[in-house]
């Protein structure tokens, strides 16, 4: 088993998003989040990540497989695409970046500063990262937005081919990925708290 | 961490990196001191360890806003807390590479500011021995101050109230060495406690920071 959560919880500001959750992911399997804005998509990928902690629950898996990627995409608009990607390539320890250009379709402006990218270019590039960390675990929040249909299509075969190499995916994301027979839909509405009760708060600055 | 550290430098030294603006800010407020207190060369060279130590400090607190601001931004910082990488790794990368391009280059310079100021030739050295010993200090501080304003917007003037008062012991030990060298005395003791908060600060700081930058970025 790739991921497994048991009766999670999590919060955010003080305030309980989710309860009592459970999630299993297989190798090879991808798992939909679904849900209005609020629900706690972006908090439970956060939490499973491992960058804020779970107020109660079980997740089993190894965080050393785990890649997490956001809202933002974490690219310098002052360094070129091959600089950025190369960075990344580096921090988990692989040298080639050729492959992963390749398969996000941004070998024809490597050498562009990101500055000059439009935003689904950029978003391309911020993506690519995921083929340079040769980890299994995709958590991926909301990553279509400000693609294209073609480069949404395309993305969709990437997450295919991953899955295929027996890696796991967990996306949070609103629109249809054309994965939803295979993948298991997780509808995050159902795992509200039945009172929106205060937690206890010790996060900072709150 | 040496990928990292090549990243931020190359930043830095790009258009909007910021490289030689805190140099630029030491330069001119060690210029001005001499508008200020007229042209009086004793008095000059009797302050001028005082004020080029203050200028640096200055100098150095007017980057440490950026040190984790642009990361936070951008997503970077959470992306890297995700990857092999320690935080505690990011932290001495990011105080390194802010010594590198603020604190190395004032050390440089420092030797024509203190001439300007009328020092004389082995009491320059002096100056820039303790500045070299005292400047990684301000950085890995610095950088601790960064890391707890990070999720804020706009933090730079808070970031300055919490930073400045940890500079005291660098500050008094620093230019007390410098002065010490100048007048004649023995600097013994002075530049080994000054080296001694510099190795303190980075031997604990780096895991401050980062358990600071685990918290901010929940």
């Amino acid at each position: 088993m790739a991921i497994s959560v048991e009766s999670l919880s999590v919060s955010r500001g003080g305030i309980n998003l989710l309860e009592g959750l459970d999630i299993e992911l297989n190798s090879g399997q991808a798992g939909i989040l679904r849900g209005p804005n609020g629900v706690g998509k972006t908090t439970l990928l956060r939490a499973l990540a491992g960058l804020q902690p779970v107020e109660t629950g079980k997740i089993q898996y190894s965080i050393d497989d785990v890649c997490y990627s956001g809202h933002a995409d974490g690219v310098k608009p002052t360094l070129t695409v091959r600089e950025n990607l190369e960075f990344w390539a580096d921090i988990f320890g692989h040298h080639s970046i050729s492959e992963a250009a390749e398969q996000f379709m941004i070998s024809d402006f490597l050498d562009l500063k990101v500055g000059t990218l439009s935003a689904g270019q950029k978003r391309r590039v911020g993506l690519s990262r995921l083929g340079l960390t040769g980890r299994s675990v995709w958590l991926l929040d909301e990553p279509t937005v400000s693609l294209d249909q073609t480069s949404v299509s395309i993305f969709e075969n990437i997450i295919k081919d991953h899955l295929l190499k027996n890696g796991c995916a967990l996306i949070a994301t609103h629109i249809d990925l054309g994965l939803e027979d295979s993948a298991k839909i997780i509808n995050l509405s159902k795992y509200q708290p039945q009172s929106g009760k205060l937690s206890r708060s010790d996060e900072a600055f709150v | 961490m040496i990928a990292l550290i090549f990243r931020d430098l190359r930043i830095a030294i790009r258009v909007g990196g910021g490289f030689g603006l805190s140099l630029a800010f030491f330069f001119i407020i060690v210029i001005f001191f001499p508008f200020a207190i007229g042209p009086n060369l004793e008095l000059l060279s009797k302050v001028a360890p005082g004020t080029l130590w203050i200028g640096a400090l200055l100098a150095c607190l007017l980057s440490l806003e950026r040190i984790f601001a642009l990361d936070f931004e951008d997503g970077t910082l959470d992306l890297l807390a995700t990857s092999p990488l320690p935080l505690e790794g990011v932290v001495m990368a990011k105080a390194l590479v802010h010594w590198l391009t603020t604190g190395l280059p004032l050390v440089f310079i420092s030797p024509f500011l203190g001439i300007l100021l009328g020092l004389q030739n082995i009491s320059v050295l002096f100056l820039v021995m303790s500045l070299l010993l005292g400047t990684p200090a301000l950085s890995i501080i610095g950088t601790f101050g960064a890391a707890l304003t990070a999720g804020m917007k706009r933090g730079g003037l808070l970031l300055s109230l919490l930073v400045l008062p940890l500079y005291i012991p660098t500050l008094i030990f620093g230019a007390e060495a410098a002065r010490r060298g100048i007048e004649g005395f023995e600097i013994q003791s002075s530049i080994l406690l000054l080296l001694g908060v510099t190795l303190l600060s980075w031997a604990i700081l780096p895991f401050a920071a980062a358990s600071v930058l685990r918290i901010n970025l929940r």
